[in-house]
């Protein structure tokens, strides 16, 4: 009983065995590579679930100068009833998830390759430099796409 | 007992477990790789970029030929990608279905028009 290994287990920690999202998910803690984990998820969906209005930038973007003057107005002056503000701030998203997913898939396929990559010092470290990266470049172009600069 | 884990494990079964991993990994790469390509054509462009300069990078037959696999890696990526969040969070078997389906005809929809497009140009 007094073996050094069961002592350290006998703190109390939480247990879950049935999580439930009400309950139990607003306690989580969330280290920053479990923050970059997650968002790598919803990143990933959100550009699943924009994917045709993603096409559609490319179709009208590409196919003609017409439909190129459409894919302009439609940031300018809106589309389908919503404001252009409302389309540049839903391209701005996919800029941000797009930003979030490259970042975070490099790091991923980094430590797929290395395995003195697979500490906790450089999950954290390198999780921030993601969260920086992704963050900073999507103020940087968003910065762009509403014509400040 | 024999050892059966790790390196010494018996490498049985259908592995797709393993393809789909290694796919998703492939997949990735080549679509970063085909990001900085663009990114590349789009900064070396002079000037402005209007709507020329920005069909122009599509317009050859290899960049569409390119554009094309990596619309197939994206598709392949993607499915193996919604697929897990589906079976990490969605239990009950007729909806994970339900949703596994809704996700390939989605997909396969996407990949269409967006192949379309391309060689429309």
């Amino acid at each position: 009983m007094s073996d050094p290994t069961t002592i350290a287990t006998k703190t109390n920690r939480p247990e879950f065995r049935n999580i439930n999202a009400f309950k139990d998910l607003p306690g989580y803690r969330w280290p920053l590579a479990s923050l970059v984990s997650g968002m790598h998820r919803i990143s990933g969906a959100i550009m699943f679930f924009l994917m045709p209005f993603i096409i559609w930038m490319f179709d009208s973007s590409i196919s003609s100068e017409i439909s190129f003057s459409k894919f302009k107005a439609a940031f300018n002056n809106g589309m389908l009833g919503l404001p252009g503000v409302l389309w540049k701030l839903i391209a701005l998203a996919l800029i941000w998830a797009y930003l979030q997913h490259f970042i975070a898939g490099l790091r991923h396929l980094w430590m797929d390759t290395h395995h003195d990559a697979t500490s906790q010092e450089f999950g954290r470290s390198t999780a921030a430099l993601t969260l920086a990266a992704s963050i900073g470049l999507t103020l940087l172009l968003g910065a762009k796409l509403f014509g400040i600069y | 007992m024999t050892v059966n884990y790790g390196s010494k494990r018996i490498v049985v079964g259908a592995h797709y477990g393993l393809r789909d991993w290694l796919g998703q990994r492939v997949t990735a790469a080549l679509m970063a790789l085909f990001t900085v390509l663009i990114l590349a054509r789009i900064i070396f462009s002079k000037g402005p970029l209007g709507y020329e300069g920005w069909s122009g990078i599509f317009s050859s037959q290899w960049m569409k030929a390119l554009t094309f696999v990596i619309i197939i890696a994206l598709l392949y990526h993607v499915w193996v990608g919604m697929r897990d969040i589906w079976m990490d969070y969605i239990k009950p078997v007729w909806l994970r279905l339900s949703l596994h389906v809704f996700t390939l005809v989605w997909l396969i929809a996407c990949a269409g028009w967006s192949i379309q497009v391309l060689w429309r140009l």
